[in-house]
C-alpha cells in the first residue's frame, strides 16, 4: 500500500519496520514528528527525554542492551548530545543505533543554520541523507543494517524540506529485531583511556571500511544524462538540481560520510563541467578540492539559506526567471506573534512597563522580542537565559540585577535551565529568574515534558514540582503568580527585583491552545467608553485592531482571555457573549 | 498527465496545513504522484504560512518556484499579494476576502494596502473571491473555512467531487467529517456559480 507521508512520518514508519523497540527525543522543529509518530506504535517504548543529551544516552543504553534504538533531534540538539555522540562512536553498538538529526537551512524555526554533516566527520560516524519520504523510510532501515554490520552509531541527516515535505511511501511489514544478548565487555563499553586508545584505532579502521562500502553501496548512484554537465548532490539539493538540470548527469550521494572517493573521481572524469550542489557549507566540495578534483560550488552558490531550482538556474546557468506579475506594492511583513490568549503576553507587558533588561530563551516566548512588547534583550540557546543573566550581573555589579530578569519556559528550564540556576545559587548571584510555566512544550506543537505529569503516550506520571525543584537546589525566594493578574504580578516582580538575593518567579498559566483551556465569551469594545488612548495596543494582541476610527475586536481571533479588560482604565472592553461557535 | 502546482498562502492558525493534506490525498486517489512541502514551528504562530502541493506524473522537487503555481489559494488578502509572483501567467487565484492585520499594521508601523483584490484582478484573468469566513460562520464553526476553500479549489482541478469527499473523510478527524463535508459542498457550490458567471 502506498501512502502520502511527511519525511518525519516515513522515518517513524521505517524505524518501526526495522524492528526498533526504543525511541527517544527532545522535541525540536523540524524533527519533532519523528518521535510523535513513533509513539503511536505500541511495540515501541518511546519517550520525551529532558534534553537531547539524555535522549541519546538512553538510546545508547538501549543499544548496549541489545535493542535497535533511534534518537531524534534538531540540529542544535546535536550540540547538546555531542558529548555522548563522540564517545558512542568509540564504543560502537550492540543493537543498531540511529541518530536522526534535522537541519534547518533558511532557519524557519531555529536560532542558527549549522550544518550537521561536520559532526559526522568529526565524530567519525557514518551519515546518510535521504532526498524524499520514500528514501527516509528506506535509508533508516539501511542505517540500522550499517550500524550493526560496522558496529557504529549512524546519523540520518534531514533538512526542513525533507522532514516537512510529503511524498509517496510504500508501507511494508515490521520485521522484529529480537533483543541481542548483552555481554559484559568493559574493553568495548567502558571508555577509560586504556580502553579508548584501542577503540580509537578500531574506529579508524572502521572508517576505512565504511569508505570502501560507500564505493559500492547503492546508497550512492549515478544517473547518466548529457556528459556536458555533471552534478554531485544529496538530500533536497538533489531534487532541486533534477528540476533545474533536466539533461545533466547526476551522482546522487545517499551517504555523505564517509564519501566514495573513487566513485566521485570516476564521475568527475567523465563529465565536462562538474557542479557540487549542497545547501549550507561546502562539505562535499571541500572533499573534492582537497583531492584536486576541479568543481564549481560555493564560488557561485550561497552558503546561507535554502536553495531552489530557480536559484540554481540563475546562479549556475545565468537564467533569471522573469517576474511579470509583481505589483511593486510594499507588502507589510507578517512576523509570527504570540497567540490571542497567550499567557506570556501578561509577563512581557509588565516587563516592558518596568523597562527591564531581559535575557531570554528558546520557545514561543522568544516572540516577546518583537513589537509592541519588545521586551527581550538576548536569546542564544536552550537554557542560556539564566547563565546570561548571571554573567551580566557579575560584569556590571549586583545593582544591575535590580533591573534585569531571565525568562525561560518550563520545558526549557528542565532541558538545561536548572544547571544555570544551580550556578547562581552556588556563586552567590542575585538575579530574578521568571519561569514561564504554560504547562506544555509550546512552540514545537504541544509535547508533554517532565513538568506536565504525562508521558509521550499520554499516560499519567509523576510530575516534576518546579517549586520543590528550585527549593532543593537552594533557592529561598520562590513566588508563584498568575501573569494575567497584572497588578499582583507587577507587585511580586518589584519585590523580587528589589531583593538582593536570587529569586524565582513561576508565572503560571496554561497555553491558550491547550484543549483544557476554555475561556468563556468574547470581548467587544464599548464605543462610548473607549477614549482611543491605545494603551491596549501595547499588548500586541492580534485580535485588537486599530481601524483608524477606533479600536475594534476581531472576533475571528479573540478567545476571550480578558487580558485587555485589565489594561483599559476606561472599562471600554466588555464581554460580548459567545458568538463564535 | 498534466502537472498541477497548487500553492496555499495564509496566516498561521487558519488551517492551511489540513487543506494541503486534503488536496494531496485527493490527488493520490486520482492516481497522481504528489509532493507537498509545509513549514511547521514558529511561523505557525500567526505568521505568514505557505504550503506547496505539486501534482504530476513524476514530481521531483516538493517546492513551487516563482511563476509556477497554477492555482494560488489565498486564505487572506495580504497573503495573496505577498505570494502573487508565485502564480503563473494564466494561473487561477482564489482569494478569501478576509483581512487579518499583521503586527506592523496593528502597531501603526505599516499600512495595510488598499484595493488588493482589484489590483490583482487587473493583472490576472482568473481571480475569484469569496467571503469564506462568513460562510463558515453560517455553518456554525469558523474553523471549517479551510475546507470551504478546498471546495472552491476542487472545481478547478478536474478531480471528481466524490474523490474529494473521500479524501476529506480520510483526512479530517472523525467527529468533524460531517461538518467538513458540508463545508466542502458550500465551497464547491460557490465555485460552480463563479465559473458560470465568468463564462
Amino acid at each position: 500500500m502506498k501512502k502520502l507521508m511527511l519525511g518525519n512520518e516515513a522515518i517513524a514508519r521505517g524505524a518501526y519496520e526495522a524492528g526498533i523497540t526504543v525511541a527517544t527525543a527532545y522535541p525540536g522543529t523540524p524533527s519533532t514528528e519523528i518521535t510523535e509518530c513513533i509513539a503511536n506504535y505500541d511495540e515501541i517504548y518511546s519517550e520525551w527525554s529532558p534534553n537531547e543529551k539524555v535522549a541519546l544516552e538512553v538510546a545508547i543504553g538501549a543499544s548496549f542492551a541489545g535493542a535497535r534504538a533511534v534518537c531524534s533531534m534538531k540540529h542544535v540538539g546535536l550540540n547538546v548530545a555531542a558529548d555522548p555522540l563522540f564517545t558512542a562512536s568509540y564504543t560502537g553498538v550492540n543493537g543498531g543505533l540511529v541518530i536522526c538529526v534535522a537541519d534547518d537551512p533558511g532557519m524557519h524555526s531555529s536560532q542558527n543554520e549549522q550544518d550537521s554533516r561536520h559532526y559526522a566527520k568529526a565524530s567519525k560516524v557514518p551519515m546518510l541523507e535521504p532526498s524524499d519520504s520514500r528514501e527516509c523510510k528506506e535509508y533508516i532501515k539501511k542505517a540500522f543494517e550499517i550500524s550493526e554490520q560496522f558496529d557504529t552509531p549512524v546519523i540520518l541527516r534531514l533538512t526542513t524540506r525533507i522532514s516537512h515535505s510529503q511524498s509517496l511511501v510504500e508501507i511494508e511489514e515490521r520485521v522484529e529485531a529480537p533483543l541481542k544478548a548483552y555481554r559484559k565487555d568493559p574493553d568495548k563499553y567502558v571508555m577509560m583511556p586504556g580502553m579508548a586508545r584501542k577503540r580509537h584505532a578500531i574506529v579508524e579502521e572502521r572508517t576505512a571500511k565504511l569508505a570502501e562500502f560507500a564505493e559500492k553501496s547503492d546508497l550512492n548512484s549515478i544517473v547518466w544524462g548529457s556528459r556536458e554537465i555533471g552534478i554531485i548532490a544529496s538530500g533536497i539539493s538533489y531534487q532541486y538540481a533534477r528540476e533545474a538540470f533536466k539533461d545533466a548527469s547526476f551522482l546522487k550521494l545517499g551517504m555523505v560520510h564517509p564519501l566514495p572517493e573513487k566513485l566521485i573521481a570516476e564521475f568527475a572524469s567523465k563529465v565536462k563541467t562538474l557542479y557540487v550542489i549542497e545547501e549550507l557549507d561546502p562539505f562535499i566540495e571541500s572533499f573534492l578540492k582537497e583531492r584536486g578534483i576541479p568543481c564549481t560550488g560555493k564560488e557561485k552558490l550561497p552558503v546561507t539559506g535554502e536553495y531552489s531550482a530557480n536559484l540554481l538556474r540563475e546562479k549556475l546557468l545565468g537564467i533569471k526567471e522573469e517576474i511579470y506579475n509583481n505589483l511593486n506594492e510594499s507588502v507589510p511583513v507578517r512576523p509570527p506573534v504570540l497567540c490571542p490568549g497567550c499567557p506570556h503576553r501578561g509577563v512581557f507587558y509588565v516587563l516592558k512597563k518596568n523597562k527591564l533588561t531581559v535575557s531570554g530563551d528558546i520557545g514561543c516566548y522568544t516572540l516577546g522580542t518583537l513589537a509592541p512588547l519588545e521586551s527581550m534583550d538576548t536569546c542564544v540557546c536552550m537554557g542560556a537565559s539564566i547563565g546570561v543573566a548571571h554573567g551580566m550581573e557579575k560584569a556590571m555589579g549586583s545593582e544591575s540585577a535590580r533591573k534585569a530578569v531571565a525568562v525561560i519556559g518550563d520545558s526549557t528550564f528542565i532541558h538545561s535551565g536548572i544547571t544555570g540556576l544551580i550556578d547562581i545559587v552556588y556563586n552567590k548571584g542575585t538575579s530574578t529568574v521568571i519561569i514561564l510555566d504554560n504547562s506544555i512544550t509550546g512552540m514545537t506543537g504541544h509535547q508533554d515534558n517532565p513538568a506536565t505529569g504525562f508521558t509521550i503516550k499520554g499516560e499519567p506520571t509523576r510530575k516534576v514540582d518546579l517549586v520543590k525543584l528550585c527549593q532543593a537546589v537552594g533557592v529561598e525566594r520562590i513566588r508563584v503568580c498568575d501573569p494575567f493578574e497584572l497588578d499582583e504580578f507587577s507587585k511580586v516582580l518589584k519585590e523580587e527585583l528589589a531583593a538582593e538575593e536570587l529569586s524565582v518567579i513561576i508565572a503560571q498559566r496554561p497555553c491558550a491552545l491547550l484543549k483544557s483551556v476554555k475561556y468563556k465569551g468574547l470581548v467587544r469594545v464599548n464605543r462610548e467608553k473607549c477614549q482611543n488612548c491605545k494603551v491596549c495596543m501595547g499588548l500586541g494582541c492580534p485580535a485588537i485592531v486599530d481601524t483608524g476610527n477606533g479600536i475594534v475586536i476581531n472576533d475571528a481571533l479573540c478567545v476571550g482571555c480578558d487580558l485587555c479588560l485589565k489594561v483599559c482604565k476606561f472599562g471600554a472592553f466588555e464581554k460580548a457573549g459567545d458568538n463564535n461557535a | 498527465m498534466r502537472n498541477l502546482s497548487v500553492m496555499i498562502a495564509g496566516v498561521g492558525g487558519q488551517g492551511t496545513l489540513l487543506t494541503s493534506r486534503v488536496i494531496g490525498a485527493a490527488a493520490i486517489k486520482a492516481g497522481y504522484d504528489v509532493k507537498m512541502s509545509e513549514v511547521h514551528g514558529m511561523s505557525q504562530r500567526g505568521g505568514s504560512v505557505i504550503t506547496y502541493v505539486r501534482i504530476g506524473s513524476d514530481v521531483k522537487s516538493p517546492a513551487i518556484e516563482k511563476g509556477e503555481a497554477d492555482i494560488l489559494l489565498c486564505f487572506e488578502k495580504l497573503e495573496a499579494l505577498r505570494w502573487l509572483d508565485y502564480a503563473n501567467k494564466d494561473g487561477t487565484i482564489i482569494i478569501n476576502d478576509q483581512k487579518i492585520d499583521p503586527m506592523p499594521v496593528i502597531t501603526g508601523k505599516a499600512k495595510y494596502p488598499e484595493n488588493i483584490v482589484q489590483n490583482i484582478k487587473a493583472r490576472f484573468k482568473n481571480v475569484y473571491t469569496i467571503d469564506a469566513l462568513d460562510t463558515a460562520k453560517r455553518l456554525g464553526n469558523i474553523k471549517v473555512l479551510n475546507i470551504i476553500m478546498v471546495g472552491l479549489l476542487a472545481k478547478s482541478t478536474g478531480i471528481p467531487a466524490d474523490t474529494w469527499r473521500e479524501a476529506i473523510r480520510e483526512t479530517v478527524k472523525e467527529k468533524f467529517v460531517e461538518l467538513n463535508l458540508k463545508a466542502f459542498e458550500e465551497g464547491y457550490k460557490i465555485a460552480g456559480c463563479m465559473l458560470e458567471l465568468s463564462n
